[in-house]
């Protein structure tokens, strides 16, 4: 195992080397630049600028400074933001985005997977229909749109919560919900179909012969055994979520990081475009390493070493 | 109570037709087919979903009206007998334009889906299957199409293409599988371990034959759920990718364009968001209809 | 006589959204006067020498004070100048000084201006605004790293209260541009002691305006609250002003209706007729024309005919009234409405009047000439406009008007921003969407971009006597000769068409009807230091 972690390790690096070289040539392969504006700049200006922001160095050379200064912990000045930091960037939305992410995949989880196992347990009876076709609505309507009816409903019509910015519980309650949506519903629908194939095991059939009754079958047995497939789609989703969403973000006014993911990239603003794809690809592959782990935990006969190891 | 010898009666022995098999041998895909049919919900998605195809190639033929004809004079009108879905914030008949969305968003809809039902489900089964070095490999490969950001690849498509459906399919075809990919690889990796595939094993079966035969189809709860879930994240990112200016030109819009463009003025005219919403929905409840019987015919374990 | 006349010369167009004085008496003031105010966006920077967008200049505007402020009426009043000179020639201007303070409570002098400006021209301030400053002698040159010695540029300091400006050309717009935010003053010791991110600390904000910064919560919410070393300080009767930094137009809807938001721009198309009928809509004008650009390098736009077949076989005021929405002026020529002639009491449209008309047979007649009788053998041209959703409505609008009018087949695109701008500037295009706002009040912030080559010209065309006329027109003292030679050279302009005015853009806005004194210029920016809240 231990060598296991090692090399694990290594790939990770590996892995948010690959990505950031090839972002870096991406985002400098597309036409436009940090201060390319309607207005265009008269020439004299334009390499002042270019001057000053070091852009008119060859391109390899921006890379190994910006890879040097990476190694160092220095993520660079925002393009966008002048005067502050990528650092800081990070700093100040990551915080705000995590919060928000983590208290709609807590929701998610508690909402969708007892959802998905009552449902697989009355299958087919008026119980599983509701659920599962508020999932599929869940499912059909992307966040987008629900932040904009859940706004426009709960914040503008009925004025029970704040329509959008940042800071007490009340603000967290609406974007939560757009953002839980799919997972929730995702949830649901993938709890429901592994549990329905646990429940066609023999084991099942062996506890439930042996007098136990069925919440302690399905606490004991069914739960563990069906929860691989949402165990899987947490890694990714869980990097998605907390680093934030463009969408929901920004109709709902959250000074978070997702906004950068997509701004960064309209606005040409490299270092930011860099620093938060490093950010997000490090989460990813941290939490995906954790959701292989997780398995041997769930399933001890999953072994992720080669055989003759 | 006694027994005489002229209460039994000697069956008829015949020993070959005792060999004879009596049910006729079927394939997987056969008894698949044959048990799909017996499911009524998934009949009904299978001919709603028809249906749809249908209405996407013929009505545009039929209706009166074109994607593109403009009418401003008849601007944001609810439905009539005139236009039977009411028309958009240019005049034009929201039905038509709906039908027409429908031939891209299906089409969207079902490579997304076959990209996932290949591409995904073999890499993750080859990953998960063969593990170790081979699956670290593969996995943070998906990894780093994961962590590149979409937009700046779709920029750059934008750039060397001409717009066009053919680059939405491309730019889907580079990240629609990376989840369902993860999902059968968590599978697999569980799967394998089963005495099932030890049984095959012994008996000489190949690795492939492993994979395909056994592996995939007990892993097909999760396979199908995530290839349905998929379709809508796949209609919308389309509708993303056209409005970047990736996809079909505007005045042919999608399902997701209709809506995402209604959102802008739904407090005025709401009908312009739920009809395309409606649509989706209908297809969202055909294919899951649909997977759900598809699950439960391919499910090895329920065969009889 | 001569500060009068300078004066009068802006005099001209009425702006204001409410007038303080009228009715006074009658209205209760609220117990709390605070304005919340969407800005829309998180500001890029907030130095004044660096910015460019008008989020930052509002802000900008309301924090520093430059030697002249502008009025409800659009013309520059003495401020932190308290009168000025200006030589016969128009060269030379000396402003005499008024004794303020900065926001810290130390004296603003005329050393503050000069170390401000040059500071802004340095090279290695990368300012992208600095051309503001190159009206100033040798401004150019030091700016663009040809001229080392910073001494030669035309600014000094005479004594702590006396500044005098030498410019290059006699520049009749130049007091306006002392309102410009790359001209404000800034206090050296907090910029000096971090030239880049000085501004991001709210105490170190240092400026010379009505308000001062208390907090910035990025992509969130900026407060400001009177400065009490505000030299007018009894004019601001504000307590605090929210600027929330709301990006998405649905969401400051939203938070407008549920009283998280007094004030916000740019309402959605769908919604305007209703906030008009409310009442909560309010329009004023904006300098900007809304215009579709031809490449005239390609067939057939290289034929001067078919670009005016084309122009003329819209249909606008429908294109307003049902499309764009929000009453727009259908634009049949270029310069907007609203920039002073000869005299600024004379609108300089107004005086040069309509180019062309709308008529299709006259359109028609034209292409059959250019050899596309009914569009015949009319190859498939190409809309080019960036993202947006106004933008794609436009061009699905007039693309059947096109194709209905003159029978031919037209074809839309739209790409991100960058690229479209990208395809702009290499000229890969065939007809592309386009918009220009004045950076000042006058019809030269429109035509000097159409020069041979210039940086915004991306159409391909150019002309030698258009290019001699703009030329002369920047160095002629001659009010009245130089309005003729703006008006020639835009009569060029709509005679050879490389450009299709589609409208004049006006500045839609949505405030509660309790917010009164506050007024939008011309130009975007808003100045909130006469702005007070009634009792509701």
């Amino acid at each position: 195992m231990g060598s296991y972690v090692l090399r694990r390790f290594i790939s990770v690096i590996l892995v948010i080397f690959v990505v950031a070289t090839a972002t870096f040539f991406l985002m400098h392969a597309i036409p436009g630049g940090p201060f390319k504006r309607e207005k265009a700049l008269p020439p004299a200006i334009q390499r002042n600028i270019e001057e000053r922001y070091k852009l008119n160095d060859p391109l390899w050379k921006q890379y190994v400074d910006y890879i040097g200064n990476l190694l160092r912990g220095d993520l660079g000045p925002s393009y966008k933001y002048l005067g502050r930091s990528v650092n800081d960037i990070i700093r100040e939305g990551f915080p705000i985005s995590a919060h928000l992410g983590l208290v709609s995949v807590v929701f998610a989880l508690l909402v969708g997977v007892p959802c998905g196992i009552i449902s697989a347990l009355k299958q087919n009876q008026w119980q599983d229909n509701f659920i599962m076709a508020f999932a599929i609505i869940g499912v059909s309507v992307p966040s987008f749109v629900m932040a904009t009816l859940l706004m426009y409903v709960f914040a503008v019509k009925l004025q029970w919560l704040p329509a959008a910015m940042w800071g007490t519980p009340k603000h967290v309650i609406l974007p939560m919900l757009a953002l839980a949506g799919f997972p929730t519903a995702f949830f649901a629908r993938l709890m429901r179909s592994s549990t329905l194939d646990v429940l066609s095991q023999d084991y099942i059939r062996t506890a439930r012969s042996k007098g136990l009754s069925w919440g302690a079958v399905v606490y004991k047995h069914v739960i563990k055994n069906a929860i691989l497939p949402v165990v899987t789609y947490l890694g990714p989703l869980i990097a998605g979520i907390i680093t934030g969403s463009f969408v929901v973000e920004n109709i709902f006014a959250i000074p978070g990081l997702g906004r950068y993911y997509v701004t960064s990239i309209y606005n040409r603003d490299y270092t930011t475009i860099m620093g938060v794809t490093i950010f997000y690809s490090a989460l990813l592959v941290m939490l995906n390493f954790l959701v292989d782990i997780a398995y041997c935990w769930i399933d001890p006969r999953i072994k992720l070493t080669d055989a003759k190891e | 109570m006694e027994y005489s010898a002229e209460m039994f009666k000697p069956i008829n022995k015949d020993i070959d037709s005792a060999e004879a098999i009596v049910r006729p041998s079927v394939t997987y895909w056969q008894d698949a087919w044959r048990r799909l049919k017996k499911n009524r919900m998934a009949m009904v998605g299978l001919w709603t979903i028809v249906a749809i195809l249908v209405i996407a190639i013929f009505g545009p033929m039929v209706s009166p009206y074109s994607y593109s004809d403009q009418n401003l004079e008849e601007q944001n009108q609810y439905c009539s007998s005139k236009h039977w879905l009411g028309t958009d914030d240019l005049g034009r008949d929201l039905l038509t334009r709906i039908m027409y969305g429908a031939r891209i968003s299906l089409t969207v809809g079902f490579l997304a889906s076959l990209l996932n039902l290949t591409v995904g489900v073999i890499y993750g089964g080859i990953s998960g299957f063969y593990g170790g070095k081979i699956d670290n490999i593969m996995m943070r490969i998906v990894e780093v199409l994961n962590a590149i950001p979409m937009l700046l690849y779709v920029i750059l498509l934008m750039v060397i293409l001409e717009p066009g459906l053919q680059n939405i399919l491309i730019a889907l075809g580079l990240v629609y599988w990376l989840g369902m990919a993860r999902i059968v690889r968590g599978q697999v990796l569980s799967l394998k371990e089963q005495d099932y595939v030890l049984a095959a094993r012994s008996i000489g079966a190949s690795n492939w034959q492993i994979i395909t035969k056994h592996l995939i189809p007990n892993a097909m709860g999760p396979i199908i759920v995530t290839a349905t879930l998929n379709i809508p994240s796949a209609i919308f990112t389309e509708a993303f990718l056209s409005f970047i200016g990736l996809g079909v030109n505007a005045p042919m819009a999608s399902w997701g364009v209709l809506a995402s463009d209604a959102l802008q003025s739904f407090r005025s005219y709401p009908w312009q968001l739920f009809f395309p919403a409606i649509a989706i929905s209908i297809t969202m409840f055909a294919f899951n209809f649909l997977g759900d019987g598809l699950r439960d015919a391919l499910d090895p374990k329920q065969r009889k | 006589m001569r500060i009068r006349k300078s004066l009068l010369w802006f005099a001209c167009f009425m702006t204001v959204l409410l007038i303080a004085s009228t009715g006074f008496a009658a209205e209760k003031l609220a117990k709390k006067q605070i304005l919340s105010f969407n800005v829309g966006t998180e500001p890029s920077t907030l130095d004044p020498a660096k910015s460019t967008g008008i989020p930052e200049a509002i802000i900008e505007l309301n924090c520093f004070e430059g030697l002249t402020r502008m009025d409800e009426n659009n013309v520059p009043q003495p401020a932190i100048a308290e009168s000025w000179t200006i030589s016969k020639d128009g060269l030379v201007y000396t402003f005499k000084l008024r004794k303020t303070k900065w926001s810290n409570g130390q004296p603003v002098t005329a050393h503050d201006f000069e170390w401000a400006w040059k500071r802004a021209l340095a090279p290695e301030t990368a300012s992208e605004y600095a051309y503001q400053l190159w009206y100033i002698k040798n401004g150019r040159p030091y700016n663009e790293g040809k001229l080392k010695d910073p001494s030669k540029v035309g600014v000094r300091a005479v004594n702590d209260y006396t500044l005098q400006v030498v410019l290059e050309n006699p520049t009749p717009y130049f007091l306006q541009l002392c309102n410009f935010p790359t001209l404000m003053p800034v206090y050296r010791k907090v910029v000096e002691a971090d030239p880049e991110g000085w501004f991001q600390n709210p105490k170190n904000y240092i400026g010379n305006g009505p308000y001062k910064m208390v907090s910035w919560q990025h992509n969130s919410k900026i407060e400001l609250v009177p400065n009490p070393h505000y030299w007018n300080r009894k004019k601001v009767g504000m307590e605090r002003l929210d600027l929330y930094l709301v990006d998405d137009i649905q969401t400051a809807l939203s938070m407008f209706e549920t009283g998280q938001l007094d004030w916000f721009d740019a309402p959605p198309a769908a919604e305007i007729e209703r906030l008009e009928k409310q009442g909560l809509l309010h329009k004023s004008e904006y300098i900007g024309t809304y215009y579709y650009m031809f490449n005239v390098t390609k067939k057939p736009l290289n034929d001067v005919r078919v670009r005016k077949a084309l122009t003329m076989a819209i249909d606008r005021q429908t294109l307003i009234d049902r499309v764009v929405r929000g009453g727009q002026l259908p634009a049949l020529a270029y310069v907007p409405y609203g920039l002073g002639d000869a005299t600024p009491d004379k609108d300089f449209r107004k005086i040069g009047g309509d180019y062309f008309k709308e008529d299709l047979a006259a359109a028609k007649k034209l292409l059959a000439e250019a050899g596309y009788p009914d569009g015949k053998g009319f190859p498939t041209l190409t809309i080019l406009y960036n993202t947006s959703e106004n933008h794609k409505k436009i061009a699905e609008a007039i693309q059947e008007m096109w194709k209905k009018n003159l029978g031919i087949d037209v074809r839309l695109t739209n790409q991100e921003w960058q690229v479209y701008l990208d395809s702009r500037t290499q000229l890969n295009y065939e007809v592309a969407r386009a918009g220009w706002i004045g950076d000042y009040l006058d019809p030269m912030t429109f035509l000097d971009m159409w020069v041979t080559g210039g940086g915004n010209n991306d159409t391909g065309w150019g002309s030698k006597k258009y290019d001699e006329l703009i030329y002369a027109a920047q160095a002629e003292l001659n009010t009245a000769k130089r309005a003729k030679m703006l008006h020639d050279a835009e009569t060029i302009l709509m005679t050879e068409m490389p450009i299709m005015p589609i409208y004049f853009y006006v500045n839609l806005t949505v405030i509660k009807p309790w917010i009164k004194g506050a007024f939008r210029s011309p130009l975007g920016f808003i100045d909130f230091s006469t702005a007070y809240v009634l009792e509701h």
